[in-house]
């Protein structure tokens, strides 16, 4: 029997936990459709996660296309199609896209080394200086903070999922949310996950209060890491930093916890626990338009 | 003797990768530091190293951790076998973002020239006695603990712990009992 997961019109981080609630229960060799026929828009996040939830899986899901044309078309410029023909069966007509013909910040791009993530840090510094002083009006000096946030984000896939993952940044109107643009960055990854990784620390007590909130609260509050040395778990701290002087927001989900450094205009809470289980980290990191106070 | 080093050109020789420009990733930031201490093994035993960024676009955490921490940690602990000091160029205020959060996460600090050739400060993390006490050794020149003690009418047995800890983390080269700053050649 096949399990149905049908996709919201509109997928991201918060709208992919349906889609998780749906595959709860589901057994890692199930049968899988992902049924995006109605689907009509997906976020940063909500493409590379669809790409770890086929990753996860034991059977390779299938996969029914958008119907909307322009939906299609844009997923197919983000680069989702590309590396989705590898982990889904495709059912419906995808477009061809050759690359570097997109709109998008940066197309979705697979994370597994060192040399992806000098590859994306690369790509996305001129277009980012754009993007963040003439769309989001915010200073120039946030360039350099931003590619090293990236930078870090990805690097957390190479030193701690023990697979590849997805990384991909976009730029567009939050118009429901926040009535003004964003840039978003979601590096997604179906590996280890924060607590496991965590766990392999030499020496971790692991008790009845440790599970993948206190992981998420020692990795990302506590800039704790599996590693020894003291130099470690520097990379979400200075992301967390970076969001927090351009009053963006920091979310980071793995297994059955979601933790986030929550700015004004959102209402997230901190710290969501109980969630669907999601195998890896899925990282999000949103920088909205700078708006004067008049204009608030 | 002295030792230019571009960061820049010891990033592409470390990768083997004339694309690559910024000073990003852990294995990068390893590799240029390893490139870093084999120049600086074909120097004598107390040498000066300029470590120049210059032409270094950008730098992140992981990398100013295993460029700049790791190299100033061995001597800030007492652990390195040779006597070499480091002024850091062309740092500029993007540069130091990254930097400074690994020099706080360590509790080190590192010189960085001005804008005027020889002109240093130490930044990083020092307590005010042991800024003072190195501003007092930049004014004189040299100085012994004593020259330093009186002039912050401080003990000087707290003054020769300071100026110790100067010396270990590479801000002052001692010599015969006296410290000098260093990379400026004057009194």
């Amino acid at each position: 029997m096949t399990t149905v997961l049908t996709l919201p019109p509109s997928l991201d981080e918060q709208s992919f936990e349906q889609v998780l609630d749906q595959l709860a229960g589901a057994p890692p060799d199930a049968k899988l459709l992902v049924d995006a026929r109605h689907a009509r828009w997906a976020s940063p996040y909500g493409l590379t996660a669809l790409l770890c939830l086929a990753q996860a899986r034991e059977v390779k899901p299938g996969f029914a296309v958008p119907e909307a044309d322009d939906t299609v078309s844009y997923w197919a410029r983000a680069g989702f199609f590309r590396h989705a023909e590898n982990l889904f069966e495709l059912h419906g007509q995808v477009p061809r896209s050759r690359q570097h013909e997109s709109n998008v910040l940066l197309e979705i791009t697979p994370i597994t080394g060192s040399a992806d993530v000098h590859e994306v840090v690369g790509r996305i510094q001129q277009k980012a200086a754009q993007i963040l002083t003439h769309e989001l009006k915010i200073d120039a000096k946030a360039t350099v903070g931003f590619a090293m946030t990236l930078s870090e984000v990805c690097q957390n896939i190479v030193e701690h999922a023990g697979r590849g993952g997805w990384v991909m940044v976009q730029t567009y109107k939050w118009a429901k949310r926040l009535g003004r643009r964003v840039v978003q960055i979601a590096v997604c990854d179906a590996g280890l996950g924060f607590r496991k990784s965590l766990e392999s620390l030499p020496g971790r007590i692991v008790d009845d209060r440790w599970d993948d909130a206190a992981a998420l609260e020692e990795a990302v509050i506590r800039g704790v890491s599996r590693f020894r040395d003291r130099g470690r778990g520097q990379g979400l701290a200075g992301a967390r930093r970076y969001v927090g002087r351009w009053d963006g927001k920091l979310s980071v989900r793995s297994g059955t916890a979601r933790i986030a450094i929550v700015p004004s205009w959102d209402d997230e809470p901190p710290l969501a626990e109980k969630l669907a289980p999601f195998p890896g980290a899925q990282v999000l990191v949103t920088i909205p338009e700078r708006v004067t106070t008049s204009e608030r | 003797m002295m030792r230019h080093i571009d960061v820049s050109t010891v990033l592409r020789q470390a990768v083997a990768c004339d694309l690559y420009s910024n000073l990003v990733t852990r294995p990068t930031g390893a590799a240029v530091r390893a490139q870093i201490r084999a120049l600086l093994c074909e120097v004598p035993q107390r040498s000066l190293a300029v470590i120049d960024f210059t032409h270094v676009q950008m730098i992140d955490y992981s990398c100013a951790d295993e460029v700049v921490a790791k190299l100033l940690l061995p001597y800030a602990d007492g652990e390195a076998d040779d006597d070499s000091y480091f002024i850091f160029r062309g740092v500029s205020e993007d540069h130091w973002d990254a930097i400074e959060a690994v020099l706080e996460r360590h509790g080190i600090a590192m010189l960085i020239e001005g804008t005027d050739e020889g002109d240093v400060m130490p930044r990083g993390v020092l307590t005010a006695e042991q800024r003072a006490a190195w501003e007092v050794v930049r004014e004189l020149g040299g100085a012994s603990v004593d020259d330093v003690a009186g002039r912050l009418e401080l003990a000087p047995e707290r003054i020769a712990g300071a100026l110790e800890v100067l010396h270990r983390q590479r801000l002052l080269m001692k010599a015969d009992g006296r410290y000098r700053v260093v990379g400026v050649a004057r009194g």
